[in-house]
């Protein structure tokens, strides 16, 4: 029995475990696991490559629309809030999402000051995310290189 | 702990195959996510479906050829028989693009699925007075175009189940051959 795959397997499986206890995944995130295959073993990481280039140019866009104190434009804050919620929910980045709720809230209101706290905050938190999951992907090539397949993770 | 499995091939199937290539459900895909559209375009790979992703409802309605300014080449092959639409889309909405359709005449009677991250009853109403064949919530499951693709294909499948029969008479009048024995066997 290969220990060296079985170590790294066990690895990866608290890891990823960990990410949905800390509240950074949820089950979106299993379905998009389930939804890759053997012949499409890049599914996973391609969408997330996505959203985190879409979280770039969204973050970048609302800042600049939230810059002028007496010339904001929520109306493309709202927009941007509205796209970056519904893929962070594709995604299942529950943290990022949570975040937009509240930033709808902040944007519904004409808060600007709210609206740059929770800027600032899904900044934070997708690039959280993002370290994260290359981690996790790091390790799944590590598995794979030692000859293993990677875990299917049942998270409960 | 959890189990170790080997990575298995997706392939959630029709059922036995009836159909050959000619008769995967093509379905057009429309949404200006591009997350969104790699998401269900896989959803739909998935279910076996043959797959147009657009990033717009103007490029939905030039690849129909219902636009006349563009008209897309090759419309031989274009035969949509569903199209999913997500609702909230800068320029021309779902909700548009669902009208546009159903004005059509050419158009018509290809099934309309609005999806939306928003739970609105009205926006939901609308839609399904509109024709809209149903309305999904974002994030789709797999098991939403599963029973989507299941319900059309029973529809196709009518139009259908004469030919095979009349193909199947002749393939077993060849009865004799050997190939044909092995054929059953393996059944």
């Amino acid at each position: 029995m290969n220990t060296v795959v079985a170590q790294l397997q066990r690895q990866f499986q608290d890891y990823i475990v960990s990410l949905y206890q800390q509240g950074f995944l949820d089950n979106q995130f299993t379905e998009l696991r389930n939804l890759q295959d053997e012949g499409t073993p890049d599914f996973v990481s391609e969408v997330v490559s996505l959203f985190f280039d879409d979280c770039a140019k969204l973050i970048n866009n609302m800042s600049r629309s939230l810059e002028q104190p007496e010339n904001v434009d929520f109306k493309q804050v709202d927009s941007g809030v509205h796209q970056l919620k519904g893929s962070s929910s594709s995604v299942g980045a529950r943290r990022v999402k949570n975040v937009c709720i509240s930033f709808k809230e902040c944007c519904d209101v004409h808060n600007r000051e709210g609206c740059l706290r929770c800027l600032q905050q899904v900044d934070y938190e997708y690039k959280m995310l993002k370290t994260k999951l290359e981690d996790l992907f790091k390790l799944e090539q590590r598995i794979l290189q030692a000859g293993g397949t990677i875990p299917q993770v049942d998270i409960k | 702990m959890a189990e170790v499995l080997l990575p298995r091939k997706m392939e959630i199937a029709n059922g036995p195959s009836k159909f050959g290539s000619a008769h995967l459900l093509h379905v057009l895909a429309v949404d200006d996510s591009h997350v969104d559209r790699k998401f269900i375009e896989r959803l739909l790979r998935v279910s076996s479906c043959k797959v147009t992703v657009v990033d717009s409802a103007t490029r939905a309605l030039q690849y129909l050829g219902l636009d006349v300014e563009k008209k897309s080449v090759g419309l031989e092959d274009l035969k949509v028989n569903l199209i999913m639409t997500d609702y909230s889309m800068p320029g021309m909405t779902g909700y548009e693009l669902l009208k546009k359709i159903k004005e059509s005449s050419a158009f018509r009677d290809i099934p309309v699925v609005v999806m939306s991250s928003e739970n609105i009853l009205p926006r939901i109403d609308r839609c399904l007075e509109e024709g809209a064949e149903d309305f999904l919530l974002k994030p789709v499951k797999l098991s939403d175009v599963t029973r989507l693709r299941d319900s059309l294909m029973k529809v196709a499948d009518l139009s259908f189940t004469k030919k095979r029969e009349l193909e199947t008479e002749h393939a077993y009048s060849l009865d004799s051959s050997p190939r044909s024995q092995l054929k059953r066997a393996k059944i």
